[in-house]
C-alpha cells in the first residue's frame, strides 16, 4: 500500500490507533514528544537529519513486525516455564525487552540494521557450530542420550517384572475417606472375575473385600459399586492418572501397581540402583554392575554391560578425534576416500563449469536466435528437484531394467563396478550442476564490456585468443568464489552419493567403505549406519569442516591474486 | 527437574517395596501436584497409514475417559524423530511402530514396559508376544504381523514349487519359452537386502547371531561367517548372476512390483504391502510359504510385528498405559487397523475375522508361522549394511568365504565400537 498521507494526518491517525487499546499506547506520545525535541534541539542540516516522516503505514508496519516478534517470543515461554528453565525465560524476556527498546527509540540506527543479521548468524551458524564441536567431545548417541538419573530411572522401570504365578486384577481406583485405594478383582485365565477373592489395596497393604456379588459389577466386569468406597469414574480416574500410576500396594514379593487405569498386576523390581555403591544389582543373578563414568554405562566386573544397554552421556575428551586417526576401520580407508572425494568435487566443478560456460558462450553470441527458449530448456534440470532426479538417474543406470542399457543395447553394470559407478556419478552431477554454471556464466558474460573483446580483435587476436586472454580471465575474477563454493558443496554432496550409489560398489573383502564413498557418506554410515554415534560423527564433521575450510581459504587466496592481476 | 523426582520416587518406591516388605512405605508420592500432568490430553504418534484409522478409535477412547486425544502423523523416520523428541521432553505418550525398534528405544530410555496380564497375553499370537518381549519384558502391545512369502502368478505356474530348485527350474523353463524375463523377483539392489534374502539364506543353513542362554540373539556371537553361513552364501552364489541367475543385483525395490505386474516374472518374494498393486494389475496370484532348498532347512522369513509403545517421558503415562494395554488390544481396533493396511492382526480373535473376510490372511500367516521374530537387539542394526554387501558380492559371483568374513568383521567391529 502506498502512503500518500502527510505527516500531520499521519500522526493524527497514529494517536487514534494508539488510543484504541494498543499495548504500546505509550509509543505515540513518546514519539510525538521525541520528534520536535530532535528537530529543535539539534541544529544539524535539516534536510539530512530531519526525522523520518511517520506515516500510518510505517507505524502499523513496525507495530505488526514487533508484535510478531513479541508473539514468537511469548510462544516460547510456556515450555520454558513448564520445565523450570528460568535462565531461558530470563534470556527470552531480556531479548524481548532489548528488541522493543531498539526499535521503539530513535537511537542506534546502525544496530537496527545489524541486529537481524547478527541474530540469524548466531542462531543458524554459530550455535550449530558450537553444539557440534561440544558434542564431538562426548559419547552422545544411542544409549547415551540422557543423564545418569534418566538412565537409572529407565533401568528401574524396565526391571519391574510380573511376579510369577501372581494373580492379575481388574482395577477400580476408588476413594475412601478422601484417600486413594485400589479395589482389586482377581481375574482367572479366561478373564472372568473371581468375586470372592476381591481385595482392597492401600499404601499399607492388601485386605479382603468380602460380600461382593454380580450386582457390584459393571458390564466390563469391573467393580462399579462397592458400599463405603467412592469408585472413581473414568474421567475422574484419568484426572488422577499420575497418582494412580505412582500408587503401589506393597505385597510379600513386591507391589501391586496399576497397568493403565483398569488393570493391575503384581510387580517386583529385578534390578535396583543403590546410591551408596553407585551400582545396579541384579537380584536374580546377584551380579553387581558398578557405574563406569568413563564409558557412561553400568558395567559388571567381567566387562558385561547391564542388559538393556541404558547408558548416559559423558565427556570423553579427545577420544573421538584420536579414534579417527587410530581406529583402523576409520583411518585405514580415510586416505583413499579423501582422494576420491577431492577428485569428485574437482571434476564436478570443472565439468559443470566447462559445459555451463560453453552453453553460455553459445547463447551469448549475437548471431544466436531463439536464445530465450534455449535458456529455458537449459535451466530445466536445475529447476527439477534434485532428490527425484537422482533417483531417476539411479534407475536409468540399472543393468537390466535401466533406460541407458536398454537404449543402447549394452549390458554394462554401471553402478556395480568402481570405474563406471564413479563415471556415472560425475555424469549425473554434470547434468544436475551445469545449468547453475550456465546461469552464473551468462550473467558474468553480460557484465564484460564488449569493447574489450572488440579491442582485442582489432589488435589482431583470434576469437580463441580473445576468449582465452580477455574473456576467461575476467570471467574467472567474477566466478572463482562461486567455483570455490561449488567445490565445497560438492565435497560434501551427500545426496548424490546416498541416493545414486549409497557409497557402493563395495570390494568383496571390505564391507566398510565403497568405491564411491565421500567422507561425508562414509561418516554417515559409520555414525548412523546402525547404532547412532553422534559424538563421533560430530568429531568427523569438525575434521571435514577443517579440510573444506583450509581448501577454500587456499582457493580464495589464489582468486585474490587473480583479481590483483586482472583488475 | 520435577519429572525426574517423580520418576526417582517411583523407582525407589517400587524397589524398596520389592527388596523388603517394609511397612513404612508412607512416603509414597501420592497426589504429587505435578506440573507435568498431561492436562487431560493423550498424544499418539503414528505413521501416515495408521493415523487416520487411529483417530476414530482414539476419539472414542477420549470420550470414554474424559480426555482429549491427539493423533499426530509423523510421515518420515518415526523412530528417529521419536527418540530425539523423547530426549527433549517433547515426545508423545504413545507411539506406533515396529517391534525391532524396541532394543534401541529401550537403551535410550524412551519406552516403558507394558504389563499385559497372562490372560491378555493369551489373546495374541504367541509369536507376536515373543517379538515384543525384550530383556525379559513386554515392551509393546502387538497389533499386526508381517512377513514375506512367495507370491506366484498362477496363470504362469499353477502349482506352488516344493523347493527352490523346483522354483528355479520352473522359472528357467518359462524364461526359455520367452514367457518371462526373470526367474524370480527377490529384491536386492546395489546395496543388498538382508530382509528379503534371509529366508533363502536361512534355508541354506545361514544365521546371523548365536543364542544366549535365555534364547535371545547374542550380539557377542555373530555367526554370519560360520561354516553353515558360508555354505548358505555359497548357495546364494549358485543362484546368483554367475549361476542360475535367479538372484540379481539389478532387481531392486524400485522395479520389482512393476516387473511382476507386467508379467515378466512368475515368482515374487514379497509382503502383503505389495498385494494391492498386484490386485490392481489384475494378476491372478497365490501366496505360499517360501520354499527351502531340497533337503535343506525350512526357509524362515523374518517376522515383523507392529506394536503400540508407551513413551517413558510422556505426560499422561497412566492414560497411555490404559490405551495400550487395555484399549487397543480389543478386536474392533485391530479389525479397523487391518482394514486400513492389510497386515494380519496379532490378536487371535481379529485374525479369525480377517481370515473369513480375506483368504489371503490365512496364507500370509501360514507363510510366517515358522518365521523368526526379527531380532530387536540394537546390534541388529549393524547387520543390514555389511550383510547386504556380502549378499551383493556373492550374487555377483564373489567368493562366499571372503565376503562372509568381511561382513562378520565389519559387524563385529561396529558392535565392539559402540559399546
Amino acid at each position: 500500500m502506498t502512503t500518500p498521507s502527510t505527516t500531520s494526518s499521519g500522526s493524527g491517525g497514529v494517536t487514534g490507533a494508539g488510543g484504541s487499546g494498543s499495548p504500546r499506547s505509550g509509543l505515540p506520545g513518546q514519539r510525538g514528544s521525541d520528534a520536535p525535541k530532535r528537530g529543535t534541539g539539534k541544529s544539524a542540516p535539516p534536510s539530512e537529519h530531519r526525522p523520518r516522516e511517520i506515516t500510518v503505514g510505517f507505524l502499523v508496519g513496525r507495530l505488526i513486525a514487533l508484535g510478531l516478534v513479541a508473539a514468537l517470543l511469548l510462544f516460547g515461554l510456556p515450555p520454558l516455564i513448564r520445565t523450570d528453565n528460568w535462565i531461558g525465560v530470563g534470556v527470552l524476556v531480556a531479548a524481548g525487552a532489548g528488541i522493543a527498546y531498539l526499535y521503539l527509540t530513535r537511537r542506534h540506527v546502525p544496530l537496527k540494521y545489524l541486529l537481524p543479521g547478527t541474530v540469524f548468524l548466531i542462531v543458524f551458524q554459530l550455535v550449530p557450530v558450537i553444539l557440534t564441536v561440544s558434542t564431538a567431545f562426548t559419547n552422545f548417541g544411542d544409549g547415551h542420550r540422557g543423564t545418569k538419573e534418566e538412565a537409572i530411572t529407565a533401568i528401574q522401570t524396565g526391571s519391574l517384572e510380573q511376579v510369577t504365578g501372581a494373580a492379575s486384577y481388574n482395577l477400580s481406583p476408588a476413594l475412601k475417606d478422601g484417600k486413594l485405594v485400589f479395589l482389586l478383582l482377581p481375574v482367572d485365565d479366561k478373564g472372568d472375575p473371581v468375586l470372592d477373592q476381591a481385595k482392597v489395596g492401600t499404601a499399607d497393604g492388601l485386605s479382603e473385600l468380602p460380600g461382593l456379588t454380580d450386582a457390584n459389577l459393571s458390564l466390563t466386569k469391573q467393580l462399579s459399586e462397592v458400599p463405603g468406597y467412592d469408585i472413581l469414574s473414568k474421567p475422574d480416574a484419568s484426572a488422577r492418572g499420575d497418582e494412580i500410576a505412582n500408587f503401589a500396594v506393597p505385597t510379600e514379593q513386591g507391589a501391586i501397581k496399576s497397568s493403565g487405569l483398569s488393570k493391575a498386576v503384581e510387580l517386583k523390581a529385578v534390578r535396583a540402583y543403590d546410591a551408596a555403591c553407585d551400582c545396579v544389582t541384579d537380584t536374580k543373578t546377584g551380579t553387581v554392575y558398578p557405574a563406569d563414568e568413563a564409558k557412561g554405562y553400568f558395567v559388571s566386573a567381567d566387562g558385561t554391560v547391564l542388559s538393556g544397554g541404558q547408558g548416559w552421556k559423558v565427556g570423553v575428551g579427545w577420544a573421538n578425534f584420536t579414534r579417527i586417526f587410530t581406529d583402523k576401520t576409520v583411518s585405514g580407508n580415510f586416505f583413499s576416500v579423501f582422494v576420491w572425494n577431492v577428485v569428485f568435487a574437482l571434476l564436478s566443478v570443472l565439468t559443470t563449469f566447462a559445459l555451463g560456460l560453453v552453453c553460455a558462450l553459445a547463447l551469448h553470441s549475437p548471431r544466436m536466435r531463439g536464445t530465450k527458449i534455449y535458456r529455458t530448456i537449459l535451466i530445466l534440470p536445475y529447476a527439477m528437484p534434485s532428490f527425484a532426479m537422482l533417483l531417476v538417474w539411479r534407475d536409468m543406470f540399472n543393468k537390466d531394467f535401466g533406460l541407458i542399457n536398454n537404449l543402447f543395447g549394452w549390458h554394462i553394470d554401471w553402478l556395480g563396478q568402481p570405474t563406471t559407478a564413479r563415471l556415472s556419478l560425475i555424469l549425473v552431477n554434470l547434468w544436475l550442476g551445469f545449468p547453475y554454471m550456465f546461469l552464473v556464466a551468462t550473467g558474468a558474460l553480460q557484465a564484460i564490456p564488449k569493447e574489450l573483446t572488440e579491442a582485442s580483435s582489432i589488435d589482431g587476436a583470434t576469437a580463441w585468443q580473445g576468449f582465452k586472454r580477455v574473456t576467461l580471465p575476467l570471467l574467472l575474477v567474477a566466478l572463482t568464489p562461486l567455483l570455490i563454493s561449488s567445490f565445497a558443496y560438492n565435497f560434501n554432496n551427500f545426496n548424490a552419493i546416498k541416493l545414486v550409489t549409497d557409497g557402493g560398489p563395495y570390494a568383496i573383502d571390505n564391507a566398510t567403505v565403497g568405491a564411491t564413498d565421500l567422507l561425508i557418506s562414509y561418516t554417515y554410515r559409520l555414525a548412523f549406519g546402525g547404532i547412532a554415534q553422534l559424538g563421533f560423527a560430530a568429531a568427523v564433521s569438525v575434521i571435514i569442516f577443517t579440510l573444506v575450510a583450509v581448501m577454500s581459504i587456499i582457493g580464495f587466496r589464489r582468486s585474490r591474486s587473480l583479481e590483483e592481476v586482472y583488475s | 527437574m520435577r519429572r525426574r523426582t517423580v520418576f526417582a520416587a517411583l523407582g525407589a518406591a517400587a524397589s524398596a517395596s520389592a527388596l523388603a516388605a517394609c511397612g513404612s512405605d508412607k512416603d509414597e508420592p501420592t497426589a504429587t501436584p505435578s506440573k507435568d500432568k498431561g492436562n487431560g490430553k493423550l498424544v499418539i504418534w503414528a505413521d501416515t497409514k495408521r493415523t487416520a484409522v487411529l483417530k476414530k478409535y482414539a476419539d472414542q477412547f477420549g470420550k470414554d475417559n474424559g480426555v482429549t486425544v491427539e493423533v499426530k502423523e509423523i510421515s518420515e523416520n518415526l523412530q528417529q524423530v521419536f527418540v530425539t523428541a523423547s530426549q527433549q521432553g517433547s515426545g508423545p505418550d504413545v507411539v506406533v511402530g515396529a517391534h525391532d525398534w524396541i532394543g534401541n528405544l529401550v537403551q535410550n530410555g524412551a519406552i516403558d514396559p507394558v504389563q499385559l496380564s497372562a490372560q491378555q497375553k493369551s489373546l495374541f499370537a504367541a509369536a507376536a508376544v515373543k517379538a515384543v518381549t525384550f530383556n525379559g519384558q513386554i515392551y509393546g502391545a502387538p497389533y499386526a504381523l508381517e512377513n514375506i512369502a512367495l507370491v506366484r502368478n498362477t496363470d504362469l505356474v499353477p502349482t506352488a514349487p516344493a523347493s527352490i530348485e523346483d522354483l528355479v527350474k520352473a522359472g528357467q523353463d518359462l524364461k526359455k519359452s520367452g514367457k518371462v524375463s526373470e526367474i524370480l523377483l527377490d529384491q536386492c539392489g546395489a546395496s543388498g537386502d538382508a530382509y528379503h534374502i534371509y529366508p533363502i539364506y536361512s534355508s541354506g543353513g545361514g544365521s546371523l547371531f548365536g543364542l544366549t542362554s535365555a534364547g535371545d540373539p547374542d550380539p557377542n556371537n555373530v555367526t554370519v561367517n560360520s561354516a553353515d553361513s558360508i555354505a548358505a552364501f555359497t548357495k546364494l552364489k549358485e543362484l546368483g548372476e554367475k549361476g542360475s541367475g535367479a538372484l540379481k543385483t539389478s532387481i531392486a525395490a524400485e522395479n520389482v512390483v512393476a516387473t511382476f505386474t507386467a508379467k515378466k516374472a512368475a515368482f515374487f518374494i514379497t509382503g502383503s504391502w505389495n498385494i494391492a498393486d498386484i490386485k490392481k494389475a489384475g494378476i491372478k496370484y497365490d501366496i505360499t510359504p517360501i520354499p527351502g532348498f531340497a533337503g535343506g532347512k525350512p526357509a524362515q522369513p523374518f517376522l515383523g510385528v507392529q506394536a503400540f509403545f508407551v513413551a517413558s517421558k510422556g505426560k499422561s503415562k497412566a492414560m497411555a498405559q490404559e490405551f495400550v494395554a487395555n484399549y487397543v488390544t480389543n478386536k474392533e481396533v485391530a479389525n479397523a487397523l487391518y482394514a486400513a493396511d492389510p497386515r494380519p492382526p496379532a490378536l487371535l480373535a481379529a485374525q479369525d475375522d480377517a481370515k473369513t473376510a480375506d483368504p489371503d490372511v490365512a496364507k500370509w500367516l501360514d507363510a510366517g508361522k515358522d518365521g523368526l521374530p526379527m531380532p530387536a537387539i540394537p546390534a541388529m542394526n549393524e547387520i543390514w549394511g555389511p550383510f547386504g554387501n556380502a549378499e551383493v558380492a556373492v550374487i555377483k559371483g564373489g567368493d562366499p568365504k571372503t565376503a562372509a568374513d568381511a561382513a562378520a568383521k565389519a559387524i563385529n567391529d561396529a558392535i565392539a565400537k559402540k559399546k
